[in-house]
């Protein structure tokens, strides 16, 4: 709409007409205060804390429902505005109880703010508070009534934006009580959005309630390690006795691709860090086949000392290595560095939740085609094919409903499966299990009302899930490529699994997928293997047969998913780098304990290609991140760090190059890149940046805008950035890829830890089993 | 009761047919919530947690938004009122011609409160905001009836007279 001038508090502004004043206020640096309005949910103009004066109109008007047009004159503080906010806030405190100082929402209360500038220190309401007893909805959600003030705010929160319609407000004026739809308990997806939004401490969350006070925390902005959608989460830090532990996990930082929004998992799924059956100290199995804690030094030897023996006495195909779907991106491309020129091996591979090198292979050569989930989140068109989003990808099923409610987005829901967010497509196209293959040409065909509406779109986001087979994503995307404007997107779970693929744990791509027989710039791997090496199934068949000698396994339990029977790996000397003992773990010969995500930085790619910086939050003490276990080893097997990890003043080879040409020597390109990028060398080889400055000069595609990297944004790689072609390969065939399909209470190996996930979950299912019984 | 009580209406074929045309009448079908609501409880006595399911079930939305409309109104209730529902205005023009008075008679007599029920459910006492009797105040209402004009001495024939009424509709239907 066109722009309009208009004058508040005697300061020009301009906005589009139609803008709310108070959005226009706050975009301006006006703070008008309001407990109802809420930006993204619909108007209430129920709590009239944002009343301004309207020049040439009689009564006090209301911030949040006035829209702004040209000439008009507004005034937002004066005596009379401060008096009837005065007036509201009296009323509000008539039966809300002002004993902030044993609250758990003191020091970060809207009503204890506003009171602090408007309030009065007397009231004229003489009647006795209404006392009521505190309710427990659920083990997330606490409601304590006389705090609540009415202002709608989770009632719409948890309908309009989560679609659960689980909050109602029931009886009328003084009785009004906001009410959940189980009379005294909540079914819903406890994803805590109605505590997040709460402006008092009427909704509190069980997993943080009365443990501390806001301002006694450091606040870590972080990403969240549980699905693929990367959102970034806000950890809320004390010092424990031993280091520092999470007391709490929400979004205040409403800057990230998650904006207001966080799940279940986000939110109360933080607490694996502390289960008790955390590793604190590394394990090795002892002469009498027990493991036993060891010193780190001891592990580190034992370790070393083993992969260097069989590597040097049977060669690098004697080792195989798995990597992980949670550990950061500098980690995955150290493993496979590591597995590559340290180790001599092509065997590394990890648990593929969705064929993403089939996607690079289609989007090959192809720039600026993928969507990232602000590109979803602003589409006008998506095309969903396959996955549950509501609950394997809870952002994305959040970005899309917000899209439809705001910007009156079309979702086409093309499924096996039937799926909640059905309920905001405008066409739904119900598929056989196999359907996915011949999707593309039912929609090329144009012969269904859902073809025809599809194709009637004038750009499109096409959304694939994990579902989707490597033919079903080549034909899909091909078809897609042949309209404009289209872009697309492929579901992985887990936090990083995007991220294992582009940085290249594959037994036959490099990072960036390119194709270990033609490596190109990679050919600077010191000793790197042209053939490819074993997938993950068959490494442990490999093992099993008694032809693989040593395996390597950070953050992942294949014996646990691949259901293989346990002796298998009897022969086999297994090195596991984990949180917890897992059943892998269980039967290795040494056990490094891993730092979770939260416990360390570096950088992770959502399952859409947006990368976004990991800081560390909380600290344990006996924990390494899996990227100093891997240096560390290196360093214990004899190898020379800086040829893994490039840092130090010096360079790596103290040769830039310039003068003795290139017989002479081979040029520190490390070097020459940092200097040409106007950046300086890392000084520890135990900093994630320097992995991440040779990922960069390297991995096609991630040359990233660190600028906003390192503030805390989220930015763009490129899948199609990837030079030439990747070739169709026998190690990508469709039975490798087994999508997690975690619900909003799992996830993965992590979910099976969280104690507040479990309870959640038990909750949930007691809840469905008697209201099926009624 | 049927015991196949799942696939049965809980309303009588009449008012189900009533209800389906409600629904058919307004643009939007949650616009038939509230005149649904009164005539389910017209038959049934009150909202029962069946009812509200009913509704919310021929409707499409949660029982929970049935809950958080029906609570806002004091004319729809939860609870079984007595056979004869006495309301009792107390608004000003009734006020001023001593209703206050005449509801504490039927107190009296009756033995219960506000929104009380007689233990033999015959009746029940509600004391109510204007019913738009005023030129006969005080009035009462007794569930559609209109009695006006009254003073404390008329409570015991109003009683006498209804509870002969519950008697003989009691034995009718044993009949």
């Amino acid at each position: 709409m066109a722009d309009v001038t208009f004058t508040v508090d005697g300061k020009k502004l301009t906005a589009a007409a139609g803008t709310l004043l108070i959005e226009a206020c706050r975009k301006a640096g006006i703070e008008i205060p309001a407990f109802c309005y809420y930006p993204g949910l619909s108007l209430q103009a129920a709590c009239r804390m944002c009343v301004v004066r309207q020049e040439k109109v009689g009564k006090l008007q209301t911030a949040c429902t006035t829209t702004v047009a040209e000439g008009q004159v507004f005034i937002t503080e004066s005596e009379e505005i401060a008096q009837a906010r005065k007036a509201t806030i009296q009323m509000l405190l008539g039966n809300h109880p002002l004993d902030c100082p044993v609250c758990d929402a003191g020091g970060e209360c809207e009503v204890q703010d506003m009171t602090f500038k408007y309030g009065a220190g007397e009231s004229l309401y003489a009647e006795a508070k209404q006392h009521r007893e505190e309710q427990q909805w659920s083990p997330a959600v606490y409601f304590d009534r006389p705090r609540c003030i009415l202002c709608y705010r989770c009632v719409r929160m948890c309908g309009e934006g989560m679609d659960v319609w689980a909050l109602g407000i029931q009886n009328r004026g003084v009785t009004s009580v906001i009410a959940p739809n189980e009379g005294d308990h909540l079914d819903c997806e406890q994803c805590g959005m109605c505590i997040d939004v709460c402006p008092v401490g009427a909704l509190t969350s069980g997993s943080y309630r009365y443990k501390t006070r806001p301002w006694e925390m450091t606040h870590v902005s972080t990403v969240c390690t549980h699905c693929g959608d990367g959102c970034k989460v806000t950890l809320g830090i004390r010092q424990s006795n031993d280091g520092s532990e999470i007391v709490r996990a929400d979004n205040r930082d409403k800057g990230g691709i998650n904006g207001d929004f966080l799940c279940a998992k986000g939110r109360f799924g933080f607490d694996f860090v502390e289960s008790p059956d955390r590793l604190n100290t590394p394990l090795v199995r002892n002469t009498q086949g027990k493991l036993e804690p060891a010193t780190w030094e001891h592990a580190l030897t034992t370790a070393a000392n083993k992969l260097k023996e069989i590597r040097d006495n049977r060669g690098g195909s004697a080792i195989g290595v798995i990597g992980s779907n949670r550990t950061t991106n500098e980690e995955n491309y150290l493993l496979q560095k590591f597995a590559r020129t340290v180790l001599g091996t092509n065997n590394i591979d990890h648990q593929r939740t969705a064929d993403y090198a089939a996607f690079a292979r289609a989007l090959a050569g192809q720039s600026g085609k993928t969507a990232g989930l602000r590109d979803i989140g602003a589409a006008p068109a998506i095309l969903l094919v396959g996955g549950d989003p509501t609950q394997e990808h809870p952002l994305l099923a959040w970005a899309l409903r917000t899209d439809v409610r705001l910007n009156r987005a079309r979702i086409y829901v093309a499924n096996a499966r039937n799926i909640k967010l059905e309920r905001q497509a405008k066409a739904v196209l119900h598929l056989t299990a196999d359907g996915y293959h011949n999707l593309a040409a039912t929609l090329d065909a144009g012969s269904n009302d859902f073809s025809k509406a599809v194709l009637a779109e004038e750009s499109l986001v096409v959304v694939l899930g994990p579902e989707c087979p490597g033919t079903a994503i080549e034909s899909l995307v091909a078809w897609g490529l042949k309209r404009a404007n289209v872009k697309f997107a492929l579901l992985g779970d887990h936090t990083n699994s995007r991220g294992a693929a582009d940085m290249g744990l594959f037994p036959d791509l490099l990072p960036g997928y390119i194709p270990v027989s033609t490596p190109a710039a990679f050919a600077e791997y010191p000793g790197l293997q042209a053939g490819a090496g074993k997938t993950l199934p068959e490494m442990l068949i490999a093992a099993g047969a008694n032809q693989l000698d040593a395996l390597l396994i950070v953050g992942a339990d294949p014996v646990a998913t691949t259901r293989m029977a346990s002796e298998s790996l009897k022969n086999t000397f297994v090195i596991v780098q984990d949180l917890f003992l897992t059943e892998t773990a269980a039967l290795a010969d040494v056990v490094f304990p891993a730092a979770s995500l939260y416990e360390k930085s570096g950088t992770v790619t959502n399952a859409f290609g947006d990368v976004q910086l990991v800081k560390k939050a909380a600290d344990r003490a006996g924990v390494k991140s899996d990227f100093e276990i891997l240096v560390r080893l290196a360093n214990a097997m004899g190898i020379e760090v800086k040829s893994l990890v490039p840092f130090s003043k010096r360079g790596t080879s103290a040769d830039l190059g310039q003068t003795r040409g290139a017989q002479a020597g081979e040029a520190d390109r490390s070097a020459v890149w940092l200097t040409a990028n106007n950046l300086e060398p890392r000084l520890s080889p135990f900093d994630p940046l320097a992995i991440l400055d040779e990922i960069a000069r390297l991995v096609p595609g991630y040359e990233l805008d660190r600028m906003n990297l390192y503030a805390g944004n989220d930015v763009r790689t490129e899948l199609g950035a990837t030079p030439g072609f990747v070739p169709v390969s026998a190690l990508h065939n469709s039975s490798l890829i087994a999508p997690a399909h975690d619900t909003l209470f799992t996830s993965g190996t992590l979910g099976q830890y969280s104690s507040a996930l479990h309870e959640l979950e038990e909750h949930q299912k007691n809840d469905v089993a008697t209201t099926a019984a009624d | 009761m049927s015991p196949n009580s799942e696939t049965m209406s809980i309303f009588s074929p009449r008012l189900a047919a009533r209800l389906d045309a409600l629904v058919q009448k307004y643009p939007v079908k949650r616009s038939a919530l509230i005149p649904m609501l009164l005539y389910a409880q017209d038959e049934i006595g009150y909202l029962s947690d069946a009812v509200i399911a009913a509704v919310a079930d021929r409707i499409g939305i949660t029982e929970l938004e049935v809950r958080n409309v029906a609570t806002y109104y004091s004319m729809l209730r939860f609870k079984p009122a007595g056979k004869f529902n006495i309301q009792v205005c107390t608004n000003i023009s009734c006020m001023l011609r001593g209703a206050y008075d005449l509801y504490e008679r039927f107190q009296d007599e009756l033995g219960i409160g506000h929104k009380g029920v007689t233990s033999d459910g015959v009746f029940s006492l509600e004391e109510v905001e204007c019913i738009g009797a005023c030129c006969w105040a005080p009035a009462i209402q007794v569930n559609y009836d209109f009695l006006d004009e009254l003073n404390p001495d008329s409570v015991p024939e109003i009683l006498s007279k209804y509870r002969s009424a519950a008697k003989s509709a009691g034995e009718a239907s044993h009949a």
